[in-house]
């Protein structure tokens, strides 16, 4: 009996021992798991997903303060790699249907040039400057939708991307049987 | 755009499940009217209500989990879990008992997994191995082969032997059934016999039990059907029976006094049974090619081991269910060379 | 029967791991020669028939162009020209239905045909080409907008321009067309072996191939032995070799006959000129000899017509850009029972919902498939692991691993078994007991991996701009900050100077803002008194010139009608 309590203390202390030092020696600056979070978000800074950028909602995700299906523009794909990276179950997107990608466009007759969306744009796709006319950079438009709001005549609206040829992808095949017990099949 | 995007290829596709699964019952047929000639209708009866039952079971757990029944029930697998059950139980298991199994099988070995093709292991040997384990003088109380018995059992005497469990007039349980020869054997050598002196009695044939080891060769049959409609290949039947053949061998090379001839574990109990139509069972085996003789070896020797020193007579079920926990494993790890890969390339 | 000396010794074949075999249905369309197909009224010519850039217009809406004259050109170096193929008028430059199994629209120019089909000026022949450096006639093929026609649409200049580190030691010719149904290639090889051989020649001789491996089905007896007499009667004789191959689906994949021919394997991601191997399609070869020896680019092909649903199955000779329902008609048009309109073979073809798509490069085969040849495929049954995909796949692969990853959309153990090495073929389809669409699955998993890394690319993309925009913001904050503190600075030292210099207005020193509005303010005033010295006066709305106040009443009248229509467009 005696022996069996010594082993396990000694044991026990053996590995704690081991544990802190592991703790120490191999500490790693930063939240790595926030980094790989982050990387796997869209970047398009529009703040859907309830937190000022894709930045602090990685960082919420890693902590565990946030689901992980808030992600719109990053949609299904977004919520499958968390939830494989995270070891957690996949969930339906918390916006329900994910939105075709669409551009903001400025309509130029009723620009007032006032920059109040220059300012909004989190990548700066937005060209002009005060009492000139501004105009959205297509290329660098993301689709957040951060400047519809701050807009005073309301001149930009959101126009959905078609599918081109280069961009068309083949649909998931529609005759997956068992569908309804798989949260990623069709 | 209309309408949903359809994939090549669009020609006819000849290969079909229920297809497969009827070529697999028509090649039981030489092995069953080989298995009635020796044991009686019993067999037959085992098949008819484990088929039923089979085929209820499964509507049912499909009800219950909201899926389409007729398409599932129409691929025929339930079908086959039945009859490969029925001819691994003894002639003469209560019906109750068969009911048990199939339910056993069906439900929790096959559907509760997520239906055909999401079970691990194999439903007619976990129903097998259910039985076995909880009922064990049931499930070894076999009939002597026809040309051995006193007393044979028509079908109205085994109609009632299964129904109700009485034996016929005037007979005792113990009058009518017999230890399988694979028991036999296993009692006799633990008792420190001699194969020479085991095989003294009648019971043995030239190489195995009489009468069991003709009903073997039946079953050798009805797979080679299979192996020429090319619905299963041969690694595994092949791989498995030398396996058998090369451990068996080896030690009845060692010890012929301690081990019984190769060729009886060959033609005695479900092992040509397994090889060609258990252990072959595409859902639960590996996929690859060097994975499926890896497999099928292993099932082997596992048999032999089991028999000789496990403790239980027949080890055909518990060996492909162990075989059938490695399966993924063993596929992991012997996969093929992809073209453009590795040797031969660039 | 003409004796000819070749080499008869049968070369050593491989063979490929899976494959199988299929019923061919060739007999449907071999039944009569090729006839040029009726010249179309209209030609929709796109400009994206092959891989690479797309071609840019040359002409505009209303020019009137030659048959053979170059109506686009190639964009960088891995592109192709687009010609007119017949004469006529340019009616439109836009947006049409192309062949593409999505059924989207790409931009075309449309020709309304004149119906004279008057050649344009075409450059001159190169019979020498063997004295020719190459490059002179691979530019000669890339002018006339070759591409691989047996369905890759590579650019064929691009393609015989390996580079001098990977030499081409052995030229393999494509006549296997292993898919059913499909016969152009046969009747090509039936009735223009001479052109055949020709361009083999000059192939051979742009990439100093030492020798040359003609591959052709053995269903194909006729085909086999019409190459053989044009190679006995030609000058490569020596150097070639017609070698027929067992018919099995699919051995016309480049990778896989040359695995048969010469046992060598090509390595994953990479080409076979990695291995000193080039492979070419007899469609395209004959093509090369065309654009050489008669300075003709290339406006028309071969297309099999067939599928139990055309009245008269056959081969037509088609002008690129012709309306797939002209060539449906002008084989008899489609009798009663149609399931299924496919572009291409039943295997790695495509279905098309309207019969306007015209006919491209690409094109080489339109089936008019009838319910009992491709019947509707009912709902996939689970995967019961039997293998048989693993046993045909030609690659090698497990497509029942590549199957179940992709149905969970877990894209990344998807390429893990190796996605990107699938060649399509449909072999595993094909076998499945379960009837599942496993090449869609995959297809699904090709698109959507490329998309994914699109998005990740412009995500980083947009993540550098949100830093650096970040960054731009954070740096005025700090401009801003820095210049606060120079002008504390500044004021701090100010009444040290002052006190230092002449006294200045007492005002002034304790108010340095208000000093240099002041110092301001004395500056104007001394620039509009010299200015008025000189007879300028401030410019301002009292002192319009009349052309100054027309434009401005100019201004004002469009400002009025545009009110109406803004106010109409508040959503």
């Amino acid at each position: 009996m005696l022996t069996a309590i010594v082993a396990f203390a000694a044991l026990a202390a053996f590995f704690g021992l081991l544990l802190g030092y592991s703790a120490i020696r191999f500490h790693v600056e930063g939240d790595p798991v926030a980094d790989q979070v982050d990387a796997v978000l869209p970047q398009t800074q529009c703040g859907q997903c309830g937190f000022p950028g894709c930045r602090p909602y990685a960082d919420a995700v890693a902590r565990d303060e946030a689901e992980i299906n808030k992600c719109v523009p990053g949609g299904e794909a977004v919520v499958l790699v968390l939830a494989d990276l995270l070891g957690k179950d996949p969930m339906p997107l918390e916006a329900g249907v994910e939105k075709p990608k669409a551009l903001a466009v400025i309509d130029e007759k009723e620009c007032i040039g006032c920059t109040l969306c220059l300012q909004a744009c989190p990548v700066d796709a937005i060209l002009g400057a005060a009492k000139q006319m501004h105009t959205v950079i297509a290329d660098e438009c993301t689709g957040c939708e951060l400047c519809l709001p701050p807009c005073p005549v309301e001149c930009i609206h959101m126009v959905p991307v078609g599918e081109d040829l280069g961009s068309w992808k083949w649909p998931f095949p529609a005759t997956a049987p068992d569908a309804a017990i798989h949260p990623g099949a069709a | 755009m209309s309408g949903v995007i359809v994939s090549s290829p669009y020609g006819e596709r000849p290969n079909r499940v229920d297809r497969l699964m009827l070529q697999v019952v028509l090649a039981l047929i030489p092995g069953t009217a080989a298995m009635v000639w020796y044991f009686g209708w019993g067999v037959l009866i085992n098949m008819v209500l484990a088929s039923i039952f089979a085929i209820g079971a499964e509507a049912a757990v499909l009800k219950l989990r909201r899926r389409p029944i007729m398409p599932t029930l129409r691929d025929l697998s339930a079908l086959v879990t039945a009859l490969l059950l029925a001819l691994a139980v003894p002639p003469t298991l209560p019906w109750w008992l068969t009911l048990m199994g199939i339910l056993f099988a069906i439900i929790v070995a096959k559907q509760l997994f997520g239906g055909l093709g999401y079970n691990p292991f194999n439903p007619a040997m976990a129903g097998y191995v259910f039985l076995l384990i909880s009922y064990p003088l049931a499930m070894t109380s076999w009939l002597p082969p026809s040309i051995l018995a006193d007393h044979s059992l028509g079908f109205m005497d085994s109609l009632r032997l299964i129904l109700t469990g009485a034996p016929p007039e005037g007979l005792s349980w113990d009058a009518i059934t017999m230890a399988t020869p694979l028991d036999e054997m296993r009692t006799q050598l633990d008792q420190n016999r001699m194969i020479e002196e085991i095989r003294t009695s009648p019971l043995w044939g030239d190489f195995g039990g009489r009468g069991w080891e003709w009903i073997g060769n039946w079953f050798l049959l009805g797979g080679l059907f299979l192996l020429w409609r090319r619905v299963i290949s041969w690694h595994i039947p092949v791989s498995m029976l030398l396996g058998l053949l090369v451990i068996a061998g080896l030690f009845w090379a060692i010890d012929p006094q301690a081990h019984p001839f190769p060729a009886f574990h060959m033609f005695s109990g479900g092992a040509i049974l397994c090889a060609f139509f258990i252990a072959t069972d595409p859902v639960t085996a590996c996929t690859t090619r060097k994975g499926q003789l890896i497999f099928g070896a292993l099932i082997g020797v596992l048999i032999f081991v089991i028999r000789t020193w496990g403790g239980y007579p027949d080890a055909v079920a518990f060996s492909v269910l162990l075989m059938n926990i490695a399966a993924p494993t063993i596929d992991q790890y012997t996969q093929p060379r992809v073209f453009g890969h590795g040797k031969d390339s660039g | 029967m003409q004796q000819y000396q070749i080499s008869t010794n049968p070369r050593r074949l491989r063979r490929f791991h899976g494959g199988i075999h299929l019923p061919d249905e060739k007999e449907l369309s071999t039944g009569q020669p090729v006839a040029e197909a009726p010249l179309p009224r209209l030609l929709t010519i796109p400009l994206q028939q092959h891989i690479g850039a797309p071609a840019k217009p040359l002409v505009q809406v209303g020019a009137w162009v030659l048959k053979g004259q170059r109506i686009a050109e190639p964009q960088g170096y891995v592109s192709a020209p687009i010609h007119a193929s017949s004469s006529g008028t340019v009616i439109a430059i836009e947006e049409r239905p192309v062949p593409h199994p999505s059924g989207l629209s790409a931009t075309c120019i449309v020709i309304k045909t004149n119906g004279l089909d008057e050649w344009a000026r075409l450059p001159k022949p190169l019979d020498n080409y063997a004295d020719l450096d190459p490059s002179i006639v691979r530019e000669r093929i890339r002018w006339a907008g070759i591409v691989g026609l047996g369905g890759a649409a590579f650019p064929t200049s691009v393609k015989l321009n390996p580079g001098s580190n990977q030499p081409v030691r052995t030229l393999i010719v494509n006549g296997a067309e292993c898919e059913p149904y499909i016969t152009c290639d046969d009747m090509l090889m039936r009735e223009r072996a001479g052109r055949i051989v020709q361009g083999v020649s000059i192939v051979l001789h742009l990439l100093g191939a030492r020798e040359c491996l003609i591959g052709i089905e053995d269903n194909k007896p006729q085909a086999i032995e019409a190459i053989r007499l044009a190679v006995a009667q030609s000058d490569i004789k020596e150097s070639t070799q017609v070698c027929p191959i067992p018919t099995l689906y699919p051995s016309g994949g480049e990778k896989q006959l040359l695995r048969v021919l010469t046992g060598e394997e090509v390595p994953t991601n990479g080409i076979p000129a990695q291995i000193g191997i080039l492979c070419q399609n007899v469609g395209s070869v004959a093509a090369v000899a065309e654009a050489v020896m008669e300075g003709r680019p290339l406006i028309s092909r071969y297309v099999t017509l067939s599928g139990r649903g055309i009245a008269q199955p056959q081969n037509l000779e088609a002008r690129i850009g012709t309306p797939i329902g002209e060539l449906i008609r002008a084989a008899g048009g489609i009798t009663g029972d149609v399931r299924k309109l496919v572009l291409g073979g039943p295997m790695m073809g495509f279905t098309l919902d309207s019969e306007q798509v015209p006919v491209t490069k690409a094109t080489n085969c339109v089936l008019a498939l009838s319910t009992e040849e491709a019947p509707d495929p009912a709902p996939a049954l689970p995967c019961i692991r039997c293998g048989k995909c693993a046993e045909v796949c030609p690659a090698n692969l497990l497509p029942q691993q590549m199957y179940w990853y992709a149905r969970s959309k877990d894209l990344d153990k998807v390429q893990d078994y190796n996605l990107f090495d699938c060649i399509e073929c449909g072999c595993c389809a094909q076998v499945c007991p379960s009837h599942i669409p496993l090449v869609q699955y995959y297809r699904y998993a090709k698109t959507e991996s490329w998309a994914r890394e699109q998005e990740k690319r412009d995500a980083e993309h947009a993540r550098a701009r949100h830093e650096a925009r970040e960054a731009r913001l954070e740096r005025m904050e700090q401009e801003r900050k820095a210049k606060l503190r120079k002008k504390k600075e500044a004021l701090a030292k100010k009444p040290a100077a002052a006190k230092v210099g002449a006294p200045r207005d007492a005002k002034a020193a304790e108010d340095p803002k208000k000093a240099l509005i002041e110092a301001a303010r004395k500056r104007a005033a001394a620039k509009k008194a010299a200015l008025s010295k000189e007879g300028v006066t401030p410019k301002n709305t009292n002192t319009l010139t009349p052309a100054q106040q027309r434009q401005i009443d100019a201004a004002e009248a469009r400002r009025q009608p545009a009110e109406p229509t803004a106010t109409a467009k508040e959503d």
